[in-house]
């Protein structure tokens, strides 16, 4: 279509000085084309792609990680967990960030390109549940969440809520929090079941935009990862049984949160070079000091390490 | 007569430029298809076309395009009918109405309006126009169908109102004078001779406005919900074919099934496009005759 409104546009230059103008422009464009594949191959670039959970802490990261390291460029993309790994995969990034395990599927993708993912656990998180701040709702255990997001339960009247009817936000497929909370809540743990998360539910394509409708939206639920909470939603304490957490700090670490998770980093292989420095970097005290600025949990003071 | 050396350049230049556009077309084409038609060993046509379910990380996988296409459609017409009249309407009035000084302002103010970044919109509907249209229908939400219909419009104006503009302009001078002459008024004029006679032109830009509604991505994905549930209703989170691809392309694993299948909603899309195209094309064609 824009190419058509182009030619129009085009067919309306009149004069010579437009024509070259806009020559100009497309090449200056090519130009910028030529130097941008370029740079993937200079060394000291370090391109980071995946998980959006993780994109703003592995961003600070990697300013700190610059800071101290002139030399190295990091670039740092979101796109979801599943993005980074098939970037992994095709070799375009150098580290992946995910917000889940690869799955045996990817893995074996990836070694068939010959790529073989390495595993680094760099943070703890906490899959947060949020509603609007007029809900009285303020406890649901997973299985309430689990009636919730498949669509059994259908008013926030069977939580003692008000009589209308819920609307329930979830990430796309792409992201790394959904095939965690779709695991956990959705299927209740279960690998075998084939439950499916509620047709109605919106999916969202970041989770600010779950946290904006949950803000202007009475009857609305939403999760994200922990490191997005805000004080403009309301955070709902989460039990497995009868113990109802908030996802704070304390309660990922001790393991009672029942949606906490790792986030990890994958690297093609070994770490080496600057990649390595960077990975060293970010799993140092000064590199966790920055997942735990942007609302993770450190990996250090996690004392459960499979919470899952 | 013999032809210059740098004339026989620059036309080879030209011609060779036109014969690329042509083959990249027809090789995104035959890409698409390659990828596409992979999806077929496994599961039936007649599955994924009329299939109700999308469920492309399910085990087993479902790709039935049916809520998803209906949700384009829905969200298409809905954004035509808003933007139809009032292009074609804008279009008079600058043509044939307003004063020359006011003429040159409003073209320009219609070029700007296609200068703005659909992520733009798309962030003006989740912060302002979703809750408004949820507060004004007393919806459960504002994530819906009518809401991405709304900003579509929007986005489809320019394309209708220059291109309707030409075809109103184009109308010839003749044809003007003669009505004037038989005593119609300027409403008479403008109502039943210049609009009929610029009507396949104006058909052609609605066309033209129409691929860019199906085509466009960013609006829908950040606007309509992209619940895959069968459409009954416009006020209803939806999801489009658009959409699908670009939420989902992120996650597929190269090769694998789900791939394929947005292949073949690109491919789907591709078609229809092309289908609108074509029309375009043909109803501007007709209007130079």
């Amino acid at each position: 279509m824009t190419t058509l409104l182009l030619a129009d546009r085009i067919r309306t230059m009149k004069n010579t000085y437009t024509w070259m103008a806009f020559l100009l422009i497309l090449t200056a464009f090519f130009a910028g084309c030529g130097r941008v594949a370029d740079s993937n191959d200079t060394q000291g670039t370090i391109q980071i792609k995946g998980s959006d959970t993780l994109v703003n802490a592995a961003q600070k990261v990697s300013e700190e990680f610059m800071k101290t390291n002139p030399g190295v460029f990091v670039s740092v993309t979101g796109g979801g967990s599943g993005v980074g790994v098939a970037s992994l995969i095709n070799k375009s990034c150098d580290i992946a960030s995910a917000s889940r395990e690869m799955m045996p599927k990817e893995i074996e993708q990836a070694n068939k390109q010959g790529v073989f993912p390495k595993e680094i656990p760099v943070a703890h998180d906490g899959v947060a549940l949020i509603v609007n701040k007029n809900n009285p709702i303020d406890k649901l255990s997973i299985q309430d969440l689990h009636n919730i997001f498949t669509g059994k339960a259908k008013s926030w009247k069977e939580f003692g809520g008000k009589d209308i009817a819920i609307v329930t936000l979830s990430r796309e497929v792409s992201s790394g929090t959904y095939a965690h909370f779709k695991e956990e809540v959705v299927n209740l743990g279960d690998s075998n079941s084939n439950l499916e998360f509620s047709p109605q539910t919106l999916l969202l394509s970041s989770s600010q935009a779950i946290v904006e409708e949950v803000a202007n939206n009475e009857a609305a639920i939403g999760y994200m990862g922990m490191g997005y909470l805000s004080d403009r939603t309301k955070t709902v304490e989460v039990a497995k049984k009868d113990e109802f957490y908030l996802p704070d700090i304390e309660a990922v670490n001790n393991g009672k949160y029942p949606l906490a998770r790792l986030l990890y980093f994958y690297t093609n292989g070994e770490p080496k070079g600057a990649v390595k420095q960077f990975i060293d970097f970010a799993l140092s005290p000064a590199g966790q000091q920055q997942f735990a600025e942007t609302g993770f949990v450190p990996l250090g003071v996690a004392g459960a390490e499979k919470t899952q | 007569m013999r032809k210059r050396p740098s004339e026989f350049i620059i036309e080879l230049c030209i011609r060779l430029s036109g014969f690329l556009v042509i083959a990249f077309v027809f090789l995104i084409f035959l890409f698409l298809l390659k990828d596409a038609l992979s999806l077929f060993a496994s599961h039936s046509v007649g599955s994924f076309l009329f299939g109700k379910n999308w469920l492309p990380v399910s085990d087993p996988a479902s790709f039935g395009i049916m809520p998803l296409f209906l949700g384009s459609l829905y969200v298409t017409i809905a954004a035509i009918a808003i933007s139809v009249p009032l292009g074609v309407g804008t279009a008079m009035f600058i043509a044939e109405v307003a004063p020359k000084s006011i003429k040159g302002v409003l073209k320009s103010l219609v070029e700007i309006l296609a200068a703005i970044p659909s992520v733009v919109l798309g962030f003006i509907g989740i912060i302002w126009l979703g809750p408004f249209m949820r507060n004004t229908f007393h919806l459960s939400t504002g994530m819906c169908g009518l809401t991405g219909s709304l900003l579509l419009a929007f986005m489809a104006l320019p394309t209708i109102i220059s291109m309707s503009e030409d075809a109103l302009v184009g109308v010839p001078r003749s044809y003007r004078e003669a009505a004037t002459g038989l005593g119609a008024t300027r409403w008479q004029t403008l109502w039943r001779i210049i609009l009929p006679a610029a009507s396949s032109g104006i058909i052609a830009a609605v066309m033209l406005g129409i691929g860019r509604v199906i085509g466009e991505t960013m609006v829908v994905m950040m606007v309509t919900g992209n619940a895959p549930v069968m459409p009954t209703s416009i006020l209803q989170p939806l999801r489009t074919l658009t959409a699908t691809i670009a939420g989902e392309m992120g996650e597929t694993v190269r090769g694998s099934e789900h791939y394929f299948a947005l292949f073949a909603v690109g491919l789907i899309l591709f078609i229809i496009t092309f289908i609108i195209n074509i029309f375009a094309e043909l109803c501007a064609h007709r209007n130079r005759k």
